[in-house]
């Protein structure tokens, strides 16, 4: 009896225990995430001096692009009060890890931002409208900062108060091997599409890769994608996409016309046939074994490219339609961000106002970043050696600002769409197991699951 | 825990001492005290681990599925939704097919391994004394050792159109069917099962060669004397006496196809498309990427409860005696 009492025990014990666990657990926690509100800003003062007192500013940035490093450490040599801690994660990691690196108690002073719209809404950036003022970056071209701009709440980008500033302002275009381009005959950039199109079919037939493209994990077929749907419509209604206008759809005929033509340059053979299995890395590295006379890419690869192929490679804007036609581009900030609970906001401002107006920060950037410094208008570019790639982005960026054709990159629309629809879908349409129709609507309804939570 | 309990002695029917008037009466208070203590002091061994236990596992889990009834973005407030992500995870088109890629890879990662791991284990069960043998283990059991995400790597390197593969089948003049195995449509979730299979066979067959070893070699002698072939026996006293080896085999490694992560994130992030996409992948690009946590977590309580569902029957089946 009391060997069966003690065996009722044990079980009884052995069941208790973990559900008690569990009920206590249960009942000891309130809805997620409902504790935690939107830090209002205080509207203190701000300071734009830097002090005496040693500071140490905590930045999150990414890896693989040594510009932030380069520019932080810079900045210690002019100012030996201020040291830096950098954590550094891959870009998809940071996209992940933002929020919740934002709302710890550790948050970053500065940190990479590569959307935006959600970090506001649930109120992890600061608010960088004072500091506007007080550093006078009025004088910076508006156009330069308008892709930082959201609405209070995040509602919708490009208007309202500013959130970010570029490490530097990147242009995409086409890279091209020159050597590859004698052999098929182009003696100049192509100044239309058409133009373009021809140089691809001769590639074809010169049995060389027309376009090196990645399209694995992030779909890198969205470049010449991108590329050409700013082309073949107004720009405007895509960044108002983007941007989250009210009303705005990616349900275009641009964007419809853009999939035809890049299911017909599938078709052609103009993509490597497993683009669909290339990453990144993979298409630098086979462009730079000469495998490809095309690239689309951005100028942050330009110092790679003049280091590694050197004299060996152009860049232009993709052209338009017409030789006419102004030039568009996806360009965006290499965008920075200061973290509302930062604890030396003031410092981080005065670090991203530097980085802007400083003369030999505005050198880094050029040489380490490949990207246009931003800044006031009137400062000068600092030189870079004539006959480098790292010369025609520049020269690119500068023609880009005089159009006044930068387009935020569609990938950054929403958190979510990059990966839930724009890289399967892609990769779909190039396979064809997508058409270009489904591909612009299979878009838009994402987009529109998404902005509907 | 049980086991540990199960050590403790019991406070009865301990021997009477010898001689003198029996010391029971006067001990037992004493002796069912001390026996309830030992009795709780096994308790207080376990506590550490069954704290850690509670903390680790049984909290978030409890967590897990209360984020599953609301619609959260993972910072701010949430939103109570009730079932509506349940509904979402058994209506959605897309998580469908990404449930129903994780069955797919369970005959990779499972049946094939099992199928040609008893074929394999009868195959070396002779040479598994001596040097020979120990070669034969080390290199069948590699894969194990290999971290997930190398073998990944390196498996994405040998199925790229420029990899092992399609060089092998150039040098045998078979260029016409040379691909980008993991980039195309057909081929990718194939190979990606291909990858697990490779992983998966070395541990089945080292689990079958050690059950072979135990089984009694009196049993192969009377099949034989009864007139049984390799084949025979093989059917008559091989597969018997491994119901439990293969029970084991097939538990782990169908929790391995359904909770796949490493393998297919490495080799090809889910794609092309969502071709590849395992439920294991989805729930993490839910939570992180596209902050829908509360979705994230239906489809973490579902996955769970898909496989208990398949390793449950499992266990049921195999853990008989052994006949």
């Amino acid at each position: 009896m009391r060997e069966l009492s003690t065996r009722f025990t044990r079980r009884r014990l052995a069941l208790m225990v973990p559900l008690l666990a569990v009920g206590l657990t249960a009942t000891a926690c309130s809805a997620p995430g409902s504790e935690q509100t939107a830090p209002e800003d205080s509207g203190a003062p701000v300071s734009t001096e830097l002090g005496t007192d040693p500071i140490t500013l905590e930045m999150y940035a990414e890896t693989g692009f040594p510009l932030a490093k380069a520019l932080a450490d810079e900045f210690t040599k002019q100012h030996p009060n201020v040291t830096f801690n950098i954590r550094e994660d891959q870009f998809t990691v940071i996209v992940e890890n933002a929020p919740r690196v934002l709302a710890s108690d550790n948050a970053p002073d500065i940190i990479r931002l590569p959307t935006m719209v959600d970090l506001v809404k649930d109120g992890l950036l600061k608010n960088l409208d004072p500091y506007f003022d007080a550093h006078g970056w009025d004088k910076f071209p508006a156009s330069q900062l308008v892709q930082l701009r959201l609405t209070d709440g995040g509602a919708e980008r490009g208007t309202g108060s500013l959130y970010g500033m570029g490490l530097g302002y990147s242009v995409t275009g086409v890279f091209y091997n020159k050597k590859q381009a004698e052999q098929v005959g182009m003696t100049q950039p192509p100044a239309t599409i058409a133009e373009f199109e021809d140089l691809l079919a001769k590639a074809k037939s010169a049995d060389l890769q027309p376009i090196m493209q990645f399209n694995k994990n992030t779909a890198g077929i969205n470049f010449p994608y991108q590329a050409l749907q700013n082309q073949f419509g107004d720009p405007a209604p895509i960044a108002d996409w983007i941007f989250q206008k009210p009303g705005a759809t990616f349900d275009t005929p641009a964007s419809l016309k853009a999939a035809q033509t890049i299911e017909k340059w599938a078709k052609a053979g103009y993509f490597p046939k497993d683009a669909n299995a290339i990453d990144y890395t993979a298409m630098m590295g086979e462009f730079q074994k000469g495998n490809g006379l095309f690239m689309f890419n951005g100028d942050w690869e330009s110092a790679n490219l003049d280091k590694n192929m050197a004299g060996d490679v152009g860049f232009f804007l993709f052209p338009g339609e017409t030789a006419e036609a102004k030039n568009v581009a996806m360009s965006a900030p290499n965008t920075f961000g200061v973290g509302a609970r930062a604890k030396n906001a003031d410092a981080a401002a005065f670090f991203l106002n530097w980085v802007h107006t400083n003369d030999k920060a505005r050198e880094i950037s050029v040489n380490v970043g490949g990207s246009h410094p931003g800044g006031p208008a009137d400062l000068a570019l600092p030189p870079v050696t004539e006959g480098t790639v790292l010369a025609e982005t520049l020269k690119a960026s500068q023609q880009l600002g005089a159009d006044n054709g930068a387009v935020d990159f569609t990938a950054n629309a929403t958190g979510g769409i990059f990966a839930a629809a724009i890289t399967p879908e892609m990769q779909k349409l190039i396979a064809g197991q997508q058409n270009p129709e489904g591909y612009v609507k299979a878009v838009q309804a994402e987009y529109e699951k998404e902005l509907s939570r | 825990m049980t086991s540990a309990l199960g050590s403790v002695p019991a406070g009865s029917g301990t021997p009477a001492r010898p001689g003198g008037a029996d010391p029971r009466p006067a001990m037992r208070p004493h002796r069912k005290r001390w026996g309830r203590v030992v009795r709780w002091s096994g308790w207080l061994w376990v506590l550490p681990a069954l704290a850690m236990y509670g903390f680790f596992v049984l909290r978030p889990l409890v967590m897990t599925v209360q984020y599953s009834l609301y619609r959260w973005n993972g910072i701010g407030a949430a939103t109570w939704v009730g079932l509506d992500n349940y509904v979402t995870v058994f209506t959605d088109r897309d998580l469908l097919k990404i449930i129903g890629n994780a069955f797919v890879l369970i005959i990779f990662f499972s049946f094939i391994p099992v199928v040609l791991g008893l074929v394999v284990a009868s195959l070396v069960r002779r040479i598994t004394t001596g040097p020979g043998g120990t070669l034969v283990r080390t290199v069948l059991f590699l894969p194990q050792v290999i971290p997930l995400v190398a073998a990944g790597i390196a498996w994405s390197w040998v199925l790229s159109s420029n990899g092992l593969v399609n060089q092998a089948l150039r040098a045998v003049g078979l260029d016409g069917i040379t691909r980008a195995w993991l980039g195309e449509f057909s081929t990718a979730l194939p190979s990606v099962g291909v990858i697990g299979t490779w992983i998966m066979l070395g541990l089945c067959t080292i689990l079958l060669v050690t059950g072979m070893s135990k089984i009694d070699p009196s049993l192969y002698e009377a099949a034989r004397m009864d007139g049984a072939g390799p084949i025979r026996e093989f059917f008559a006293v091989t597969l018997p006496s491994l119901r439990q080896e293969i029970g084991v085999c097939l538990t782990v490694t169908i929790i391995a196809a359904l909770a796949s992560f490493d393998i297919v994130y490495i080799s090809t992030s889910g794609g092309p498309g969502i071709q590849t996409t395992v439920p294991g992948l989805e729930i993490y690009r839910l939570a992180f990427s596209q902050r829908q946590v509360g979705l994230a977590s239906a489809l973490g309580v579902v996955l769970m409860l898909l496989v208990l569902i398949c390793v449950l029957p499992i266990q049921r089946l195999t853990r008989g005696e052994k006949p």
